[in-house]
């Protein structure tokens, strides 16, 4: 995992069959970095859908939560649809898990992202990370807490 | 294993005695199958352990998967304001099959509640306040899928199974009990 207090390296991966988004456009709000190994894993306990169960809390923060695997962009056009995701699913798939690598969550044996998590500040700057047992839904808590941390540190 | 501060109130909803040394509490979602399943071994083991377990009910409804899970949860909070909290809770998972907003008014008259009251009540703002704390509780617990168990502010995090819940629960009480005495 990549240091608390670095900028976040930036990268370009796409998020639709046909649009792209880059980190850097992100910036002046926070963005929380979701690495997971695959789509379609069971829902009631999936860490995605969770995440889209608590994007209203991640909003009053002023946070934006993307999260990537190496899936095709078809394979998440499918599971954000059917699941009703109100975010990006970044596609990190050619060349295959490039920016999972770059962040220090892809796992080499399994060829999938790792479950890691960071939080960026509105700068850029990664405040918070943490990487989770592969099978572990790592939960909402720890995120949550680091914005708050970020904006309490503003006051 | 780390105790969380579950910290029970006045506004939660709890089944038994209030001096009993197991505390259960479930995080839960009133369409998701795991919870339906999760259901009658509750049952069972409240059945089991009588005065010795306290059981509560919380909702974490995932809306976007459920489309019915908010609605119900709302109901449940409708009903407490007759003091039928555990019927309505009760006959929504024996009939998750066909749960729907039509069918939870037919649950309401089949409880017995005053349908017109009820009605009026699940308009009301601050059951869905209650339905959001519960869920945003859950959260602040680390809670990740449904349902999620707490046993005396103890996670568990076996299997989805009547009889290793129960061992679990009968091992917390063991512990609490050495601890008391």
């Amino acid at each position: 995992m990549l240091p608390i207090g670095t900028i976040a390296p930036d990268f370009e991966l796409y998020a639709t069959p046909d649009q792209k988004v880059r980190l850097g456009e992100l910036r002046s709000k926070k963005v929380i970095l979701a690495f997971y190994p695959a789509d379609w894993s069971p829902v009631c306990g999936d860490q995605m859908a969770l995440y889209n169960e608590v994007g209203n809390y991640f909003t009053k923060h002023n946070a934006q939560l993307v999260g990537i695997s190496v899936d095709s962009k078809w394979s998440h056009l499918a599971f954000a649809g059917q699941n009703k995701f109100h975010f990006p699913l970044l596609s990190d798939f050619e060349p295959k898990g490039a920016v999972s690598r770059l962040y220090e969550a892809y796992d080499k044996e399994s060829g999938e992202s790792q479950r890691a998590l960071y939080v960026l500040d509105e700068d850029g700057l990664i405040r918070w990370s943490y990487l989770s047992p592969r099978g572990i839904n790592p939960g909402a808590d720890g995120i949550l807490n680091a914005l708050e941390e970020i904006d309490n540190l503003k006051k | 294993m780390t105790t969380l501060n579950i910290n029970l109130t006045d506004k939660d909803h709890a089944y038994g005695s209030n001096t009993a040394t197991l505390e259960l509490v479930e995080y839960g979602d009133y369409e998701c199958p795991y919870c339906g399943q999760a259901y009658p071994f509750v049952k069972n083991i409240q059945e089991k352990l009588g005065d010795e377990m306290i059981f509560v009910f919380r909702n974490f409804p995932w809306s976007n998967i459920h489309p019915h899970a908010f609605a119900a949860a709302v109901a449940t909070e409708a009903a407490a304001l007759q003091n039928k909290f555990w019927e309505m809770h009760d006959i929504i998972f024996e009939n998750q099959q066909t749960l729907s907003d039509k069918n939870i008014l037919w649950f309401a008259q089949h409880i017995g509640l005053d349908a017109e009251r009820f009605k009026e009540d699940i308009q009301r703002s601050e059951l869905a306040e209650k339905v959001k704390k519960d869920f945003e509780s859950g959260i602040r617990l680390g809670v990740n899928r449904t349902p999620t168990f707490f046993v005396n502010g103890k996670r568990y995090e076996g299997h989805l199974h009547e009889e290793q819940l129960f061992q679990f629960l009968e091992d917390q009480l063991k512990i609490a009990s050495t601890s008391l005495g």
